[in-house]
């Protein structure tokens, strides 16, 4: 109810954004009713054009473009929605831990996040997957701890934002235990700001994703990802031949959206604020 | 002869929920020079938005939607932009409530103060350099020759507020517009600037508008007074006459107020005590003591208010009672009982006889809970209540603090800031307690809100028997609730008894000043006070 | 609160802690490794021999805490090892490609830097107008878009179609300075657009911040002209958040820069890195992430660094 109010007052850039968002979620559940084809099927002649058979023609083995674009949002956005959850479960808790526990907790966890994000991301994960070799399962957990950083540092400050007020106060006169104080008085309270950084950090972990699968380091061939698509097509662009630019126009569409999501989420949180 | 401003029909909108509400209704207000005009009321009156229109300013999301303003002669609505920044500044200024954040943090106070006469052409920098001393001089600024060359964070609240009064006269303007200047001091600092402003509007023969939400300040600067209500004019009139007479009901309230008095019987020392506080001593860095060998008494059934100002040490107290800070030494006996110093090893019976309010309702009460939850849980947390029991039991509750049922769907952001410190009340109600630690509850209250919560608690202590600690730095508030008095200064208290012991004269140096510090309603009270002191001093 | 002196003191010891911290994990790195790394990464088919020299090679059979002191203590005197992937000393690998990285970078650091901040400063002073609008949605999308997006438009556009620049960005010693720059004129505008996205939006964001202050009001209301307040009172205190814009935005420069060089095959620390990373060349990725890192790390402390010295409440203590 009181999200299609919201929705009605939208304007008309976060309704397009939400479009954008439900073709991509509605590709990845129905592939296998829509998809003409299957994931790795070869059905013709490398990178043939668009035609009737083939609407965005076939790539550098001949498989249909259009089937391994619509695989490609169910593998890419599935992965990158459970690490973003993955991440928000590891650094929302630790975060409202040390903001609400203070003293040797916050500052013993507080570092060692520091020094995890004094390194760039993507040179960790280089360097992990190196060690580790390039697997879904050890892309996930990587990418979900590097994450969980950035994810603690803006929930730590914004329960600490929360937990200096008095209603928090209020509740540990009243002699509540720390999961109460962490479930009831400050999570409702950091909702609209974490919502907001799901999307983005969504975002950011999509375009990571594809950037490392971009770079060979991610989800592996013969799985259909958006990056790798990239990867696999791009050497043809200098022959004329644009098919990389779907793929790599598919992950600028799925962004594009979540951001005007976020942006009208972003700015009417801050203005419920005052 | 023409008036120096005039203001006719002014009306001033808002932007709101996405629509324009209006925020100023067809205002009309003059001005003479030499005069200072008070414009008095309580919060969302309007009052700041016309003293800023006044300079043909407002702020961002507000607009002029009609009307006129004149200033000597010349038309500010509509009017180009560079004629009024020209005006600003040189012929009318504005001193603005919290001086450390309208100083730039990132230049000294005389270049902020020369800014204006250089920018507009009037001074070289050697000349307004000359002058801001001589004013800095005359407003009883201490080293004035070397105060100007510091920078904003460098200097005391008071001072920086009296530099900014300062800064406000460097063109010696036609009009200064004061708001609120000095809502955010304590009383002593307040006397201060009062002064100072009392003075240099006299000396110049300056005409001002003085805003502020209460009486008895706009009282002793004041020539005429308007009281302002939701944007609307409730009354105009000469100050002494409106004081003296005051036409409408709700000017009659706002003078009333102060006026509750409890009457409490002097002779039940022998009853029972419910806290006693023992040679506490505390600190937050372990180095520097906040609070020095403190020793109270609080009896059941009565009311002991604390009184200082900010930094005397009273929530710091109150934070060492409730163990939320362990104190260095001494101990806190409740009910007969010793309680643990730290909060975490404290048992829920005691953490349920000793409950809380606080000064901000907004930020007391969770946005997320709905009324139910916010009063619910206490019942169930100490009580075990649940179904029909708790529901019983909250509308129960609601019902003495003067809510109806209809209330507990409620969330906070549908209450006024009054209903949300009746929430608080009734939160702390829930738990059953014998003490109540009030901690300044009706300083962000407007004053007849404050006042109806003053006489709430007054009447639960009446029916339920459970006893106060007041922390407060109103005076007023003092005189009215309590029914003994401690006075804090620098961690250490300096006075405490009776009421009336502690009312009436020989007070201890302290309190004497603080008392004495409290505007009264007579327009003549600041001078008086002023002559006397000097009086004393030259003795 | 600490003086100016040791807060830089304490901000500088921290970051170095983290570097070696930092160079710690990148070592231990490989001691985690489940198993033999040896084993892991030449396959178990391979021949005990072959482990063994590996192991050698590794320096595996002295024990972890001189190894990695020796390792440090190398890498600060300019010797990173050897390469196992073809035998070549790593100093020599990476010497050139981190030039050539860096000055990919300075150059699109000297193109994004004042186009942002003016960008910025203009989208915060006009807000909402139709120019900041339009420049809001410009830079919204293109943070949205992945860097090889950008990359393969402008080659489609500027390679492909009007032949223009080149698609691979090569380039040697010989090259004048001009040369070198028409070779990197993509990989250098695809870097600068997707920097400057981030980094106008938050000066643009550090401005308004700055601009709803009440002393700005105060300035106003003093009838000081806009251009004196925009310069005089906003400026100096929007300085330090504006630095530390900066700093952090050429720091993610310096590491966007992988993706892009692979894209462009510009001969780079990012592109070794990663064909280092395919290839299992341990000592190679050890050697090139260290270097990341302490880059990384440098320009962060520098923000840090600078924005504590440009406060102005810190600069003049009471």
């Amino acid at each position: 109810m009181a999200f299609f109010k919201l929705l009605r007052q939208s304007p008309l850039s976060a309704r397009i954004g939400l479009a954008m968002i439900l073709i991509n979620i509605a590709a990845a559940i129905f592939v296998p009713v829509i998809a003409p084809y299957s994931e790795t099927e070869i059905v013709g002649d490398i990178w043939l054009t668009a035609s009737k058979d083939h609407l965005l023609g076939t790539d550098h083995l001949g498989r249909d473009m259009f089937t391994r674009l619509l695989y490609g949002a169910r593998n890419t956005i599935a992965i990158a929605f459970i690490t973003t959850l993955l991440s928000f479960l590891v650094g929302t808790i630790c975060g409202f831990f040390a903001a609400t526990l203070g003293g040797w907790t916050d500052l013993t966890l507080s570092r060692i996040i520091d020094i995890l994000m004094a390194f760039p991301t993507l040179i960790f994960a280089l360097m992990v997957l190196s060690v580790t070799g390039t697997s879904i399962i050890a892309l996930i957990f990587v990418i979900a701890l590097l994450d969980s950083t950035r994810v603690y540092r803006l929930s730590r400050a914004v329960a600490m934002d929360i937990e200096v007020m008095e209603f928090v106060e209020a509740a540990k006169l009243r002699g509540e235990r720390i999961w109460w104080l962490m479930r009831h008085e400050i999570l409702p309270n950091a909702m609209p700001p974490l919502v907001a950084e799901f999307g983005l950090r969504f975002c950011f972990i999509f375009l990571f994703i594809a950037a490392l699968s971009f770079l060979g380091l991610g989800i592996q061939p013969p799985t259909a990802d958006w990056g790798g698509m990239v990867r696999e097509n791009a050497g043809a662009i200098t022959f004329g031949i644009f098919t990389a630019l779907w793929p790599a126009g598919a992950i600028a569409f799925l962004t594009v959206g979540v951001n005007l999501i976020v942006d009208w989420f972003l700015h009417i949180a801050s203005g419920l604020k005052d | 002869m023409e008036k120096l401003l005039t203001i006719k029909n002014l009306q001033i909108e808002g932007f709101s929920n996405e629509k324009w509400m209006p925020i100023v209704n067809g205002i009309n207000l003059t001005l003479d020079r030499g005069e200072v005009l008070g414009l008095i009321g309580e919060s969302g009156a309007g009052k700041s938005t016309i003293g800023l229109a006044a300079m043909g300013y407002t702020r961002q999301g507000c607009r002029i939607a009609s009307g006129s303003i004149v200033f000597d002669g010349m038309e500010l609505v509509g009017a180009p932009k560079e004629l009024k920044r020209k005006i600003r500044g040189t012929r009318i200024a504005y001193v603005a409530q919290s001086a450390a954040a309208s100083f730039n943090p990132a230049h000294r106070l005389i270049k902020q103060y020369a800014e204006a006469p250089i920018q507009h052409g009037l001074m070289s920098f050697a000349e307004a350099e000359k002058k801001a001393i001589d004013i800095y001089q005359r407003l009883l600024l201490p080293d004035p020759e070397r105060i100007g060359y510091r920078y904003p964070h460098q200097v005391s609240g008071g001072q920086l507020q009296r530099a900014m009064v300062a800064m406000a006269m460097a063109c010696q303007p036609d009009i200064i517009v004061f708001d609120e200047p000095t809502t955010a001091l304590d009383v002593t600092t307040q006397i201060e600037v009062l002064a100072a402003i009392k003075h240099i509007t006299e000396q110049f023969d300056m005409a001002a508008i003085y805003i502020s939400h209460d009486l008895a300040v706009v009282a002793q600067l004041a020539d005429r007074i308007m009281v302002l209500r939701y944007g609307n004019l409730v009354e105009e009139g000469d100050a002494r006459e409106l004081l003296d007479n005051p036409k409408e009901e709700y000017t009659r309230q706002l003078l009333s107020v102060r006026t509750f008095r409890k009457h409490s019987d002097q002779n039940d020392n022998d009853r029972n005590v419910i806290l006693k506080v023992q040679n506490v001593s505390a600190s937050y860095t372990g180095k520097e003591m906040v609070l020095e060998d403190i020793n109270l008494k609080i009896r059941r059934g009565r009311t002991v208010a604390l009184v200082g100002e900010s930094g005397s040490g009273k929530s710091t107290l109150a934070r060492v009672i409730t163990g939320l800070l362990p104190p260095l030494q001494g101990k806190t006996i409740f009910d007969g009982k010793e309680l643990p110093p730290a909060l975490k090893s404290r048992d829920r019976e005691s953490l349920r006889q000793m409950q809380m309010i606080y000064q901000m309702p907004d930020t007391a009460i969770n946005p997320r809970h709905k009324v139910r939850k916010i009063i619910g849980r206490p019942l169930s947390f100490y009580f075990g209540m649940s179904g029909k029991e708790r529901e019983d039991r909250i509308i129960d509750l609601l019902e003495k603090i003067e809510l109806s049922e209809k209330y507990i769907d409620r969330y906070p952001a549908e209450l006024s800031g009054g209903e949300k410190q009746r929430i608080c009340i009734a939160r702390a109600l829930a738990a059953n307690p014998n003490l109540i630690i009030c901690d300044e509850v009706t300083s962000a209250l407007d004053q007849l809100v404050a006042e109806e919560i003053l006489k709430l608690l007054q009447r639960l202590q009446n029916d339920l028997g459970v006893s106060y600690l007041f922390i407060t730095h109103d005076l007023a508030t003092v005189k009215a609730i309590s029914d003994e008095i401690v006075v804090m200064l620098q961690g250490k208290i300096v006075e405490q008894g009776e009421k009336q012991e502690i009312l009436t004269p020989p007070h201890h140096e302290y309190t004497e000043l603080l008392l004495s510090s409290v505007p009264e309603m007579d327009p003549d009270w600041l001078d008086n006070l002023l002559a006397e002191r000097q009086a004393v001093q030259a003795t | 609160m600490d003086s100016l002196g040791t807060m830089v003191a304490k901000r500088v010891a921290f970051g170095l802690l983290t570097l070696i911290i930092i160079s710690l994990l990148i070592f231990l790195g490989v001691e985690l490794l489940p198993g033999d790394v040896a084993e892991a990464i030449l396959g178990q088919s391979a021949l005990p021999e072959t482990v063994e020299a590996f192991r050698r090679e590794l320096k595996l059979n002295l024990p972890p805490h001189i190894r990695y002191f020796t390792w440090l203590g190398d890498f600060f005197q300019g010797d990173f090892g050897t390469s196992l992937a073809n035998g070549r000393p790593i100093a020599d690998l990476i010497g050139w490609r981190f030039a050539n990285t860096m000055f990919l970078a300075t150059v699109a650091a000297l193109i994004a830097v004042p186009v942002s901040i003016i960008l910025g400063i203009l989208a915060a002073l006009y807000r909402n107008s139709l120019f900041d609008r339009i420049i809001s949605m410009v830079t919204l999308s293109t943070i949205s878009f992945p860097e090889f997006f950008v990359a393969y438009i402008l080659i489609a556009l500027l390679s492909v179609q009007l032949i223009i620049f080149p698609s691979i960005s090569n380039i040697n010693e010989q090259m004048s300075l001009l040369e070198k720059i028409h070779a990197i004129f993509l990989p250098c505008m695809t870097l600068t657009l997707v920097v400057v996205a981030h980094m106008m939006r938050q000066t643009r964001a550090a401005i308004i911040n700055i601009m709803a202050s009440p002393f700005i009001e105060m300035a106003r209301l003093k009838g000081i002209k806009r251009m004196r307040i925009i310069v005089l009172h906003a400026f100096p205190n929007a300085l330090s958040p504006v630095i530390n814009v900066v700093a952090i935005n050429l720091a993610y420069l310096v590491v966007g820069v992988v993706v892009v060089e692979v894209v462009f095959v510009y001969p780079g620390l990012g592109q070794l890195l990663v064909d280092s990373v395919s290839k299992r060349d341990i000592p190679v990725v050890q050697a090139s992430g260290l270097i990341f890192a302490s880059v990384y790390i440098g320009l962060n402390l520098l923000a840090d660094v600078l924005s504590i010295i440009s406060n102005p409440r810190l600069r003049n203590p009471r």
